[in-house]
């Protein structure tokens, strides 16, 4: 148990090491100079180098990387070429933003896709099975942002229940908070719950052949109470690893759900920054990002353990 | 017939020996409209054990899932099956009431150790919620004391220990004791083994048959053993039915059908298995051809492709011929008369 830990968290910071290289590397090749770029073509060559001294982007690119990483693991990322403003409590801010909005969306997937994936496989063979299947096929093929435009004009345009687009932070006005939470979460969680619960189905499926199931029928439970005492928990381990993928697409998801519903969250940020061509501040967003996926596909791991004990070494 | 109290050995003593525990009427279990298994006719009587033998693809898993209910998703069993202290039918009995038997009234030990147990449950408590789905035991420490007890029963050392184990931690052996263990929790009168032996080293193989039959006796249960093993028949059985293309095509008393065989079938069963039997070139004898797959059986005699005793007579299909209480065959030209043509008495004295 501890040695997977073990195992496990330094695949993470080996990973987190890999990615901050590429990302580096990444923003490094871009052509052009950073300071040139933020300042525009007309600036005088005086006022480059003066930026570019005071950035530290004169220095090599093995001493500006160690910077950049001190600086993200101090919690200091320093501030932007572009406004000068610091970089770590703007982050922050826009980070806590969209993990409402991604969070949120997850739960209210999870919430969806295990019973109606559990309900799907159940019946697969009957027609309520096969509609249902129907339905989340044509949510898997909706795009977030569509599904999104689509919201805003059913629920905010046509019928007025709901505001369009903004964001209240849920300590200013938690009502407001929730009703502009509503339809981005939706836009994101619905798609999201299309996707999961076909992967729900499959494992329940998967579940149902199981010898485990007969001889949980055998002892005289009926077949939805077998399911659901001894065959969720196992049907949880695919569903979870899909789950760590799958926050990739929602972080991705969030981006564009920011945009449509005006939220400043990282993926507002990140749009922003890229069109002010504020570049410091874009690979930290992209870093961020980053870490969050493999953050989370750690935990998952993790998660394993818990469910399913031949995982555990020696648990005995 | 859920308020029935909970029998233990000394209760139901009183004079239900010989009682029918169960009555199996006419099952057929068909596919579409394909038979699988027909007219599969017997009794057995409380604290009797009666084996169930035949080659692989004859029908005998198929037959005891239908004593259960649990066929497969697409297999439907139609005709009787009655258990002693049942109300009604358990062939066409809904999943409700079907799950008040099962576990209760029949219990079933399957063949396949290693994936009958739930990998994230401890055994202990997947024995324990077999009483408690019943409520055979007060509480839920009640019955995990009783779980603890019934590890030990059936041999597993260390019974607290194991009873917090996963089943990735036992052995084939121990696990197909545990799924004894939670089979006996609820004292059925009757036990359903299907090949239980058979996935297991045979360093444990008798020990387990043992269990088995030691568990069985101690409930005063009744038990159908499948297997193909004839000598593990021989060991555990009283009776005998042969399964031959979903259907019984001998019966009878294990001495009886063992040393004298009347179908032909049985015959060449017990002639693979003897190893002291040679043909006139010093060849092991084997039963000719393979078990054809569901529905590509011969009509008439179901074996009659294979048999070497095959005349045209056997493509009607033989109709049983009782020699006793439970004993009988299907055969037009059984083995032991040398020339003589077998009575026909159609219908009644089947097994
Ligand atoms: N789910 C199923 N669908 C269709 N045919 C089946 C199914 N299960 C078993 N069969 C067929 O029924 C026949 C009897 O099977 P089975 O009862 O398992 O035999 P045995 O236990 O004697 O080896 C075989 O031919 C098998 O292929
Ligand atoms: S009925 Fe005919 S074919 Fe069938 S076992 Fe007897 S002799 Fe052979
Ligand atoms: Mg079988």
């Amino acid at each position: 148990m501890t040695l997977r830990l073990l195992q496990r968290l330094a695949i993470l910071v080996a990973s987190l090491v890999v990615s901050s290289v590429i990302v580096f590397a990444f923003m490094a090749v871009l052509p052009g100079d950073p300071a040139r770029v933020a300042l525009g073509v007309n600036a005088s060559d005086a006022a480059v180098a003066e930026m570019r001294s005071e950035f530290g982007l004169d220095r090599s690119p093995v001493a500006q990387y160690l910077s950049w990483v001190r600086g993200l693991v101090t919690l200091d990322p320093g501030s932007s070429y572009v406004s000068g403003t610091a970089i770590g409590p703007q982050l922050a801010d826009r980070l806590q933003v969209t993990l409402w909005l991604v969070v949120t969306a997850m739960v209210v997937a999870l919430v969806v896709a295990i019973p109606v994936g559990t309900v799907m496989a159940v019946r697969h063979r009957q027609v309520s099975g096969l509609a249902l299947s129907a339905v989340s096929q044509l949510g898997v093929a909706i795009p977030a942002f569509l599904a999104g435009i689509l919201l805003i004009t059913v629920f905010a345009v046509k019928l007025g229940w709901l505001p369009a687009n903004g964001w209240t932070p849920p300590a200013d006005d938690p009502a407001m908070f929730l009703k502009q939470l509503v339809l981005p979460v939706a836009s994101l969680g619905l798609v999201q719950a299309a996707v999961l619960t076909r992967y729900v189905r499959s494992a329940v499926l998967d579940v149902l052949r199981e010898d485990y199931l007969r001889t949980a029928r055998a002892k005289g439970l009926p077949p939805m109470r077998a399911l659901v005492r001894h065959g969720l928990r196992n049907a949880a381990v695919p569903v979870v690893t899909v789950l760590g993928l799958q926050l990739a697409t929602l972080l991705i998801g969030a981006v564009v759900v920011e945009r449509v519903f005006v939220i400043p969250g990282l993926g507002s940020l990140l749009l922003d920054s890229v069109s002010q061509r504020d570049l410091i501040m874009v690979q930290d967003v992209v870093m961020i990002l980053v870490m969050a996926v493999l953050v989370v596909n750690f935990v998952v791991d993790l998660l394993y353990v818990l469910i399913d004990p031949r995982l555990r070494v020696s648990a005995r | 017939m859920s308020a029935a109290p909970v029998t233990t050995p000394e209760d139901d003593a009183s004079g239900k020996a010989g009682a029918d525990v169960l009555v199996v009427k006419g099952l057929d279990v068909s596919v579409r409209h394909q038979k699988l298994v027909e007219d599969v006719t017997f009794t057995v009587r409380s604290g009797e054990r009666v084996g169930l033998i035949g080659e692989s693809g004859s029908g005998k898993s198929l037959t005891a899932l239908a004593l259960m209910g649990l066929l497969p998703e697409g297999l439907t069993a139609t005709g009787s099956v009655q258990v002693d202290g049942v109300g009604h039918d358990l062939v066409g009995a809904d999943e409700r009431a079907m799950s008040r038997v099962r576990g209760r009234d029949i219990a079933m030990v399957f063949q396949e150790p290693m994936t009958a147990l739930n990998p994230t449950m401890r055994v202990g408590d997947q024995v324990a919620e077999a009483m408690l789905i019943h409520r055979t035991r007060p509480s839920r420490r009640a019955a995990r004391v009783a779980a603890v007890e019934l590890l030990g029963q059936v041999g597993l050392p260390d019974p607290p220990g194991t009873a917090r184990a996963y089943p990735h931690q036992l052995s084939g052996g121990q696990r197909q004791r545990v799924v004894l263990a939670l089979a006996l929790a609820n004292d059925p009168a009757l036990l359903v083994c299907d090949e239980p032996t058979t996935a297991l080293d045979v360093t444990v193989q008798a020990f387990v048959l043992d269990l088995i039959v030691q568990g069985v006796l101690d409930r005063r249960a009744a038990m159908v053993f499948i297997t193909h093993d004839l000598a593990v028949v021989a060991t555990v059985c009283e009776r005998v039915m042969v399964m031959y293309g979903g259907r019984i095509v001998e019966a009878g008393p294990v001495q009886e059908v063992f040393t004298r065989p009347r179908h032909r079938y049985t015959q060449g069963l017990l002639g693979a298995s003897d190893l002291t039997v040679v043909d006139d070139r010093g060849r092991l004898a084997t039963i000719p051809g393979s078990v054809p797959a569901a529905g590509h059986f011969p009509a008439g005699c179901v074996f009659r492709n294979r048999c070497q005793h095959a005349t045209a007579a056997c493509e009607t299909r033989p109709s049983w011929t009782a020699t006793g209480d439970d004993a009988g065959f299907a055969c037009h030209h059984p083995a032991g008369l040398p020339d003589a043509a077998p009575r026909a008495t159609p219908g009644g004295g089947r097994p």
